[in-house]
């Protein structure tokens, strides 16, 4: 039953082959089974799943079927959800029950889904290789003494591991599709704009933006169905119609004109994950498309930017947590600022401390233009790159990670190689496009990720271009033997 | 920029974060290191170059002055640490 995509699941609860309830107690049992071993799951919300199961059951039996009726999901601990533990995989908020639904927890529910639980993740969303999460390191399905990326690793593991059939994350930098690379599985991160941020803990506001996590771009599509639209209460919400993704996935890509830009096959690129790249880019030649070389002559700059813009925001928004009103306070605090200092000292761990000092530093008196300023200048440029290369080329093409999943502990105490783990993603975020990651072959037993950029709004193309490949190539399939 | 254990200090202080002494010393290599990756964009040229804040060109979305939200302290303090009286608790500021 694991092995059944989002849609085949749909179809077979509709065709009673199975009921909901059958369907959350196998996954239910798999959790049980694996996530000791792979840590994905902080939360695992038994009780209110079956619960749900029940009442998409008794739809069922009324025909009363929406989208996702009886399909098992999870969502990050990144977003509120009512009356459940939402932590943020934070010391911080390790006591915090959210009294809210995020609105896409709130959509996944009218939809019908049943959420399983809480994915593990990065601390507030910091990291590439969710080892800075207090509730300890994820583990990569693939290979378990390896990374699954960051900071939505819990949910791309999950998803990888077959314990739920699709996951929610989120990406600041990087952080749905480079764990999507690490653990070969399908992640969307849609144009900034088209999901709802409202009750999604904010880590860095003007790039942050929800998206899907399942095995195949077709069921990234469904789920996007459903988190997908305006919301009133995000402020940066976009009114604008939402397509049918599903309607465009079997477009043929004849003429399709795809740029790889030179800048992103240049040092620090993996030999192995390059060669599976070039044989990702021949499938594609393959279905018609027309392959050209671009240059993107500010892409080596995106990660620098993104370390001033990135621990900017994080520092203002992450003011909030003070010890007060919610989440960790320190015992017998001596004064006002004890209680600040401390309760923020001991609550946050070393790189959230970090980016938030690097933050309250570039926006400090003396430091603000040559910092701050420049990074919103240079930031600029970058996304005039992309600007100039849509004018040329229809979609944007390259490798998602510079490597495949590394070892845990490889990293940690290098922040500087930890972050250049996001060479090709943050460019994204800072221009505020789409981008999806998608399975496209192995290096050393180990996944590799394609990523796949369009133009604005431009969600539907992408999940074509993902899909026609996924028809084609197959890689999706392959799962991790530790699972079975 | 190399941050010096003093540097460390202040910012933390701004920052209202408690740092261990014996942790400053490596809070004070590592943003360094970031520091000099961030200084990269240094060698580029962005002189009349229009500053972005944010990804879209859209002007910030104006709503009627009306009452939306309901009370709902009661149920938001259940996770407050202490309250007392529908107040937040902190140490004494003024004596």
């Amino acid at each position: 039953m694991h092995n059944l995509s989002i849609k085949q699941l749909a179809e077979g609860l509709r065709g009673k082959k199975f009921s909901a309830r059958e369907v959350t107690e196998h996954f239910l049992a798999r959790i049980e089974r694996f996530n000791e071993r792979l840590n994905c799951f902080i939360t695992v919300t038994r009780d209110a799943a079956l619960a749900a199961a029940d009442a998409a059951d008794k739809r069922l039996r009324a025909g009363e079927v929406t989208a996702l009726t009886g399909i098992p999901i999870a969502h990050k601990d990144i977003f509120c959800t009512d009356g459940i533990k939402t932590s943020c995989g934070s010391k911080m908020l390790d006591n915090f029950i959210a009294p809210y639904d995020a609105t896409l927890v709130a959509c996944f529910k009218r939809a019908g889904a049943v959420v399983l639980g809480k994915t593990n993740m990065d601390e507030f969303a910091m990291g590439s290789s969710n080892e800075t999460s207090y509730y300890g390191a994820v583990r990569n399905p693939w290979d378990i003494e390896r990374v699954p990326g960051g900071s939505s690793g819990g949910s791309a593991a999950a998803v990888a591991a077959k314990l739920v059939a699709g996951a929610t994350g989120t990406d600041t930098g990087g952080s749905i599709r480079q764990p999507a690379a690490l653990c070969g599985i399908t992640g969307l991160k849609p144009t900034y704009g088209l999901v709802s941020r409202y009750g999604m803990i904010a880590f860095a506001s003007s790039l942050d933006q929800a998206g899907p996590m399942a095995r195949s771009a077709e069921d990234c599509a469904l789920l996007l169905q459903s988190m997908a639209g305006f919301d009133p209460r995000d402020s940066t919400s976009i009114a604008r119609e939402v397509p049918n993704y599903a309607a465009e996935l079997s477009r043929s890509l004849e003429g399709l004109r795809i740029g790889m830009p030179k800048e992103y096959f240049g040092e620090g690129l993996d030999q192995g994950v390059a060669d599976v790249i070039e044989q990702a880019l021949a499938v594609y030649r393959s279905l018609g498309c027309k392959v050209s070389e671009i240059s993107m002559p500010n892409s080596g700059l995106a990660v620098p930017v993104y370390y001033v813009v990135a621990p900017a925001e994080c520092s203002s928004n992450l003011a909030r947590y003070d010890g007060v009103r919610y989440g960790y306070r320190c015992d017998n605090p001596k004064n006002l600022t004890d209680l600040y200092e401390r309760s923020r000292g001991e609550g946050f761990g070393a790189e959230v401390k970090r980016r938030i000092m690097i933050g309250t530093y570039v926006l400090s008196a003396g430091y603000y233009d040559a910092y701050y300023l420049k990074a919103q200048q240079v930031r600029r440029l970058i996304s005039d790159d992309f600007r100039r290369a849509f004018e040329q080329v229809d979609v944007i093409m390259g490798p998602t990670s510079p490597s495949v999943a590394f070892k845990l502990g490889e990293k940690t105490s290098d922040p500087v190689q930890m972050y250049l783990s996001d060479i090709y993603t943050t460019a994204v975020n800072l221009a505020g496009l789409p981008g999806i990651c998608i399975p496209a072959g192995f290096h050393q037993d180990l996944p590799v990720g394609l990523q796949i950029i369009t133009n604005y709004f431009d969600e539907s193309r992408l999940l074509n271009v993902a899909h026609k490949f996924q028809q084609e190539a197959r890689w999706h399939l392959r799962a991790p033997s530790v699972i079975e | 920029m190399l941050l010096s254990s003093e540097d460390i200090k202040r910012i933390a202080h701004l920052a209202r974060l408690k740092i261990e002494e014996k942790d400053i010393p490596g809070y004070a290599r590592n943003l360094s290191e970031i520091l000099a990756l961030v200084e990269q964009m240094n060698n580029v040229n962005t002189e009349g170059v229009q500053p972005m804040a944010h990804p879209q060109d859209v002007s910030q979305r104006l709503r009627a002055d009306e009452v939306t939200e309901v009370d709902q302290r009661a149920h938001f303090q259940r996770n407050a640490p202490r309250t007392e009286a529908g107040l937040y608790m902190v140490p004494k500021v003024i004596e």
